[in-house]
């Protein structure tokens, strides 16, 4: 095989390792927010459930969290709901994965919510009362408050833990192979054992690097974007 | 008829009783200073006439309208705790102005989310404000760019935007260095001169002397003395208004 043709082959896999990538983030990130206000709430239960939650989530290896993920359907109700998306994906669109994938985004997502809304609560809980204090004495409501007032502190105050988890997630992609799912370090993997070469699993490093150094850009623009005030 | 009137407000925070039985009216255009030592209950008074705390007890009146009565069963709503906020402006001793918004955003905001006019007139209003604490030249600053004097009479002017009847100072100078107290004093005065309705709570003896009506002295949750600058600095009744007296002016 030629260096493109490897090339190419472990692409097709770093573009499953991106999707799982975009897809957690994009339904991730948001689902933080509603596990953030959770564990921040004013009635016990509710603080307690989500704080169990995320302790749970946070406290077991994500590859574990995967497997239940994948395999839960099966063993509890004897319907192998990601086994029989994968074959009619495949069957009716030619579309290789598609079920193990959709139980590693769901898997990615629900962990990643956890962490970010982790980072979440620290940015609101950051913010001096002083700040929604002023907010009420100029006659506004908790809602604006929040959007008008506070969330941008937030965000500028949570870009740096952000974007270390961003940096994490791209890299926990592989993680998906676990259950066979072609990303890059699957393909590579398969050039081992089947055409016996092993340097591109050590180029797979190359994708990740080239991958990491354009987010590192882009964050450390957004955080210097966010810096022309100081809370 | 007095522009504020404040009667019998109590107000503990577990066993510890903060405020008892606080009472006090102030005519329109009358400067109020309220002295005392850290702790004894200034600031909470001025926090309960805010509605930042809830009074225990008591009732709050402005312009002969209850904005608060303990008697009343039933807690006020929230958009009713937001309607009367407005009888009032806060000034706080940290500023607290709004760091990602200029200094003419920071004046624009509240009057704009409360539709208290179309973008223009909030606009010449605000600017009009700004000039009057002499900051015009200033109005495209972020805080962090300002000395605490100016954040602080940013701040007096952001709550003047919303046209307040009663404008209250919670210690407006202690925050800042001796230099920079004088230039926030002058605002407060010049507003007096235009005629403010004003509660100042300050550690400036001489400041609450010049510029006020009237002068309450608080000592443990109480008024201890309450009079004329004159009656209470140079003739008072209360031992312990002299010793506090004594050690400020030492």
């Amino acid at each position: 095989m030629s260096f493109l043709e490897v090339t190419a082959f472990l692409f097709d896999g770093f573009k499953i390792s991106l999707l799982i990538f975009a897809v957690t983030l994009l339904c991730g990130a948001p689902l933080g927010l509603p596990i953030a206000f959770c564990s921040m709430s004013r009635f016990k239960i509710v603080r307690s459930v989500s704080k169990v939650i995320v302790w749970i989530v946070r406290g077991v290896p994500l590859m574990l969290q995967i497997f239940i993920i994948y395999y839960v359907p099966g063993l509890l109700f004897e319907y192998q709901l990601f086994g029989k998306i994968d074959r009619f994906m495949f069957l009716e669109y030619g579309i290789a994965d598609a079920g193990r994938i959709t139980a590693v985004l769901i898997a990615f997502t629900i962990n990643y919510a956890c962490y970010f809304s982790e980072i979440y609560r620290g940015g609101i809980e950051s913010i001096s009362r002083g700040q929604y204090e002023a907010g009420y004495v100029l006659g506004l409501t908790k809602s604006q408050i929040f959007r008008k007032i506070i969330l941008k502190q937030v965000i500028q105050r949570i870009v740096p833990p952000m974007s270390n988890e961003i940096i994490t997630l791209i890299k926990d992609t592989a993680l998906a192979n676990c259950i066979m799912v072609c990303e890059i370090i699957k393909n590579a993997k398969e050039l081992a054992a089947t055409k016996a070469l092993i340097w591109p699993l050590f180029f797979t490093g190359v994708f990740y690097l080239v991958f990491v150094g354009i987010l590192t850009i882009v964050l450390n623009k957004l955080e210097k974007k966010l810096s022309y005030f100081r809370s | 008829m007095a522009i504020l009137e404040v009667s019998n407000i109590r107000k503990s925070f577990g066993k510890n009783e903060v405020l008892k039985n606080i009472g006090f009216t102030l005519e329109k255009g009358e400067v109020l200073s309220i002295i005392g030592s850290s702790g004894s209950g200034k600031t909470t008074l001025l926090r309960c006439l805010n509605f930042l705390e809830t009074a225990d007890c008591g009732k709050i009146e402005v312009d002969g309208n209850v904005l608060f009565d303990s008697e009343d069963k039933g807690k006020l709503s929230e958009d009713k705790i937001r309607e009367n906020r407005l009888n009032f402006g806060l000034v706080f001793q940290d500023f607290n102005l709004f760091p990602q918004y200029t200094v003419l955003q920071n004046l624009t905001l509240a009057p704009t989310l409360l539709k208290k006019g179309d973008e223009a007139s909030v606009r010449a209003n605000a600017l009009d404000i700004i000039k009057k604490v002499g900051l015009e030249d200033k109005i495209n600053f972020y805080p962090c760019q300002l000395s605490g004097g100016q954040k602080q009479r940013v701040a007096i002017a952001r709550a003047l935007a919303l046209e307040p009847k009663i404008l209250f100072f919670d210690e407006p100078t202690s925050a800042l260095d001796p230099e920079l107290t004088v230039e926030v004093l002058k605002v407060i005065k010049s507003l007096r001169d235009m005629g403010r309705t004003m509660v100042v709570v300050t550690h400036e003896m001489e400041f609450a002397r010049n510029v006020s009506d009237k002068i309450i002295f608080m000592a443990d949750g109480v008024i201890e003395e309450a009079g004329t600058p004159e009656e209470v600095f140079d003739d008072p009744k209360s031992e312990k208004t002299r010793a506090f007296l004594h050690k400020s002016f030492e």
